[in-house]
């Protein structure tokens, strides 16, 4: 007899995806009644990236347990490539669900590029300097696209450096311009497309962290000696860990630079990736269903208090917030503290599985 | 000529990131914490220095050393608020609250002192109305700021490897970077030590900021982030925790930034300065002068 009960891990799992399910559900009730602002609406699409963001790099941080500063580099990767193949493909094809299916593929592929170029080299560093590299990675991605130019014309796709070194054809239309980035994005993203893409991270990170290759980058993590002493490849499934978080951040990328009609490299720079590293901190490391949950309420929050009369203050309370709660959490007096005024009835949830 | 003239350009942006550099890595070497909030101090220390002497019309001197007071005594309250709370804490942890100290500082200073750019006076070291000593009948002209940054380099960095190396308390602090609890046994007072390294450090960003806002005379809130960035950058490159190693880093750096913008390319300097960086650790991964310790089994 085959046993009928879930393992926790799956269970986690499945109530993981009813959360997305049910919450996509909600929005669309809401949106088919009208009941969401237009400035909600349009972070309906912009959230979802982040969220699939957040559970990519904490598949990093969280569960490999190597510090990225440079996840938004990745983001960038896919967003500019993304971009470029749906202008490209236009004409070709017009459907546009099917090219932006075609385009987050694409940025996914030049994100997991990306992520073995710097994950092969990189991985043999550890801790901070890793993290340096990743910073530096992340902020060369972003010099290289600002001084980048792509134009197309009937031969093809022209890279060049500046305007003029393009050599186009009179009628080529010059897709992205240096600095000022990709501008005259037709704009693909939906939010469907969005709520598709989170379940899809979501379906390609839980099933990674519950097999047996999951296991053997966890055991890493706890004991890189130990786990090498008992024949885990540790290249092997490192570098898996971080390709498959460098690819879903370049497909998060693609859905997100084909939700706007300009996107700027500067975009993606350091304070990008460390909103996403804040996110997944917050949410708890190795928690899944926590980097959902914050990533979809901290970039949610701040954008929500522009509209109240303290919008000057916004950043300030969120950095005071970000202090007092990484202080609250993590002070042993602090928490003392806590637990006298708030008894607590139960246990912070699972390590890895939440 | 035009050589030369990069190559001091070179040194005296590289001393400026030497600076910040040491401050970075004798912080790093101690509390084993990257302190993104660094960067935001020397913002702080240039500001005050620019309204000591715009707005209170105070002589340069004096706005010099009462930026270096503010921002030591703003070094060590927010080691005592921020991180002294989290010393057992993860290292991610850490960082997370370091960043929070940086947006508190950059918004802080957005709020108190709109985020409209300053241009800071550029006459502090200039002697009479001459900025620089002129070489080669005018083919060469030397800022005074060039001439007393990369001075100051050298004297700062002679001071605090004397200073680690002969003083009591410099031992202490190497002490502590070591092992914190076998220093603890041995009477060091290892909190005392830690907030002294900050102090030092924030000593570092304020006069930092000041020449760097002297040379480069654009103030805003985040005008100290990436400086901040390339000088821990620079660090890592010499060897993080090592003193030497730091002031070496910076120099290179800012060698490498300036030639590449004089002759190769402008727009990609930076991501060459990181390209080197990426190189240099995976020749040596511990960087230049770093030591590599090898795990114990």
């Amino acid at each position: 007899m085959k046993k009928r009960s879930m393992s926790p891990a799956s269970r986690s799992a499945f109530i993981n995806y009813g959360i997305v399910i049910v919450a996509y559900v909600v929005i669309q009730i809401l949106l088919g009644q009208g009941a969401l602002s237009n400035t909600l609406q349009s972070l309906l699409v912009p959230v979802c990236c982040y969220i699939v963001m957040a559970v990519s790099l904490n598949l990093t941080v969280g569960v490999l347990g190597e510090l990225s500063l440079g996840h938004a580099g990745f983001m960038s990767l896919g967003a500019f490539s993304g971009i470029i193949v749906s202008f490209a493909l236009q004409d070709v094809i017009t459907l546009a669900p099917l090219r932006l299916v075609i385009a987050i593929v694409v940025g996914a592929i030049i994100g997991g590029i990306g992520g073995v170029l710097i994950g092969v080299p990189v991985l043999r560093l550890r801790g901070d300097y890793l993290a340096i590299v990743t910073l530096a990675f992340g902020e060369i991605i972003k010099n290289v696209i600002m001084v980048l130019y792509v134009g197309l014309d009937e031969e093809g796709l022209h890279f060049a450096t500046s305007q003029s070194n393009l050599k186009m054809a009179y009628e080529g239309v010059a897709i992205i311009k240096g600095p000022m980035g990709a501008v005259g994005v037709t704009r693909l993203a939906t939010f469907t497309a969005g709520f598709i893409l989170v379940l899809v991270t979501l379906i390609i990170v839980q099933n990674l962290v519950n097999s047996r290759s999951g296991r053997a980058i966890l055991a890493l993590r706890d004991n890189r000696i130990a786990a090498e002493s008992v024949g885990i490849s540790v290249t092997k499934y490192k570098l898996m860990a971080f390709v498959t978080s460098a690819a879903l951040a370049g497909a998060a990328g693609a859905l997100f630079g084909l939700n706007y009609s300009s996107t700027m490299a500067t975009r993606f720079d350091f304070n990008t990736s460390i909103l996403i590293l804040v996110f997944v901190v917050l949410g708890g490391l190795g928690s899944i269903r926590g980097s959902m949950i914050a990533a979809a309420l901290l970039y949610i929050l701040p954008e929500m208090l522009r509209s109240f009369a303290i919008s000057e203050y916004r950043m300030l309370i969120y950095a005071i917030i970000l202090i007092l709660v990484m202080l609250f959490t993590n002070n042993p007096k602090l928490k003392e503290l806590i637990a006298k005024i708030v008894p607590k009835g139960k246990k912070k949830g699972g390590e890895v599985n939440g | 000529m035009t050589f030369l003239s990069h190559l001091i350009t070179g040194l005296s942006l590289g001393s400026i990131y030497a600076i910040i550099a040491l401050g970075y890595t004798m912080v790093y070497g101690i509390a084993k914490m990257l302190n993104f909030a660094h960067g935001d101090v020397i913002m702080v220390g240039a500001y005050i220095c620019f309204f000591a002497v715009t707005g209170f019309a105070l002589p340069p001197l004096v706005g010099i050393l009462l930026a270096i007071i503010l921002c030591t005594i703003l070094g060590i309250v927010i080691e005592r608020l921020a991180y002294k709370p989290l010393r057992q804490a993860a290292s991610l942890t850490v960082l997370i609250t370091a960043i929070g100290v940086s947006y508190f500082l950059q918004n802080s200073a957005q709020i108190l002192w709109s985020a409209s750019p300053k241009s800071f006076p550029t006459n502090f070291f200039n002697i009479g109305e001459s900025k620089g000593i002129t070489l080669f009948d005018g083919g060469l002209t030397i800022s005074y700021v060039a001439i007393v940054t990369i001075l100051l380099c050298l004297v700062i960095m002679a001071a605090l490897t004397f200073f680690t190396g002969q003083t009591k308390l410099g031992k202490a602090m190497r002490a502590c970077s070591e092992n914190k609890n076998a220093s603890q046994l041995m009477g060091i007072n290892v909190n005392s030590t830690i907030s002294m390294t900050f102090a030092i450090g924030s000593a570092l960003a304020a006069v930092a900021g000041v020449l760097m806002c002297s040379a480069y005379p654009t103030l805003m809130p985040t005008t100290g982030a990436l400086p901040g960035i390339k000088a821990f950058t620079a660090a890592v490159f010499g060897g993080i925790g090592s003193i030497p190693g730091a002031f070496i880093g910076g120099i290179l750096l800012g060698l490498i930034e300036t030639f590449t913008k004089a002759y190769i390319t402008t727009n990609l300097s930076d991501a060459v300065v990181f390209a080197v960086l990426i190189i240099v650790l995976l020749v040596k991964p511990a960087g230049l002068l770093g030591k590599y310790v090898p795990e114990k089994v």
